[in-house]
């Protein structure tokens, strides 16, 4: 009963500070209310007992690429831009018409689903037994070692590449 | 217990209103955040499916997901940098020409 209470209270403020993410004039108070979704779903996590992720979400994401967003709006002037009074109508109507079909299609495929085949080889109880962060850690290692190489790869041509294009004159 | 539904139209209800931010806003900054919004709706669907098939392969892929957020916001974020340079503006619908 207490999941279901947290769970409610967890998915209304991810929800409404996402929508508000999305809402807001000012890129400065999107960026603020973006954290806060991420500060949510870290919480759906830690129910959906994950606790290593939810942790991995607050510092890489709440962490550090939030304040890499709010580092490029302090950087760049964008006074002029908060007044900016918008003159395309019809793709607002567009968008919003399309993201709600969408919305639709998403819930028929999910209301539509049900769960077949084996389950897998970590039940929550011995993950918890064994400690989440250590199975993660196990895996990452062992079966995922190669996609873990290769993101190391991923992030040196990230950096080498935001290096390259934030510099002045190439 | 909640249901595994729940999660999944949490993560479908987030995941539309990135899709309706990246297609409404015109300031590239938003549009990024919307696309960050839409990476964690997909993180979310992730993690319950994980949760629920008893696997952990969900976990670990979520990880590379958000590897990947962090590598495209690096590179997103310095591109968004070098056309305010140019152009002096981060509106998308003024930014309508590669080269000129």
């Amino acid at each position: 009963m207490l999941e279901v209470i947290f769970f409610a209270i967890l998915a209304a403020g991810a929800v409404v500070t996402a929508l508000l993410v999305i809402l807001q004039r000012n890129p400065m108070a999107s960026a603020i209310f973006l954290i806060l979704t991420f500060f949510c779903l870290a919480g759906i996590y830690l129910l959906l007992s994950a606790p290593f992720l939810a942790v991995i979400q607050v510092l890489v994401y709440a962490g550090a690429i939030m304040v890499l967003f709010l580092f490029v709006i302090m950087l760049l002037n964008l006074e002029k831009e908060q007044k900016f009074i918008p003159r395309v109508r019809l793709q607002k109507v567009f968008g919003v018409f399309f993201g709600l079909v969408l919305l639709f299609q998403i819930g028929a495929v999910f209301h539509s689903l049900f769960l077949t085949g084996e389950k897998g080889l970590f039940p929550p109880d011995k993950v918890a037994a064994l400690g989440n962060t250590e199975v993660v850690a196990r895996l990452l290692f062992t079966d995922f070692l190669l996609p873990f190489e290769i993101t190391s790869v991923l992030l040196l041509v990230a950096i080498i590449g935001a290096v390259i294009l934030a510099k002045r004159e190439i | 217990m909640v249901p595994l539904s729940a999660y999944l139209i949490l993560s479908g209800i987030l995941f539309t209103v990135g899709v309706i931010g990246f297609l409404v806003r015109r300031n590239l900054i938003v549009v990024f955040m919307s696309i960050e919004l839409m990476l964690n709706a997909a993180n979310l669907a992730f993690v319950a499916f994980s949760r629920y098939l008893n696997s952990m392969d969900g976990q670990i892929f979520v990880f590379f997901v958000m590897t990947v957020a962090a590598a495209e916001a690096a590179v997103g974020l310095a591109i968004i940098l070098a056309v305010f340079r140019t152009k002096e503006t981060v509106n998308a619908d003024e930014i309508n020409l590669m080269k000129w």
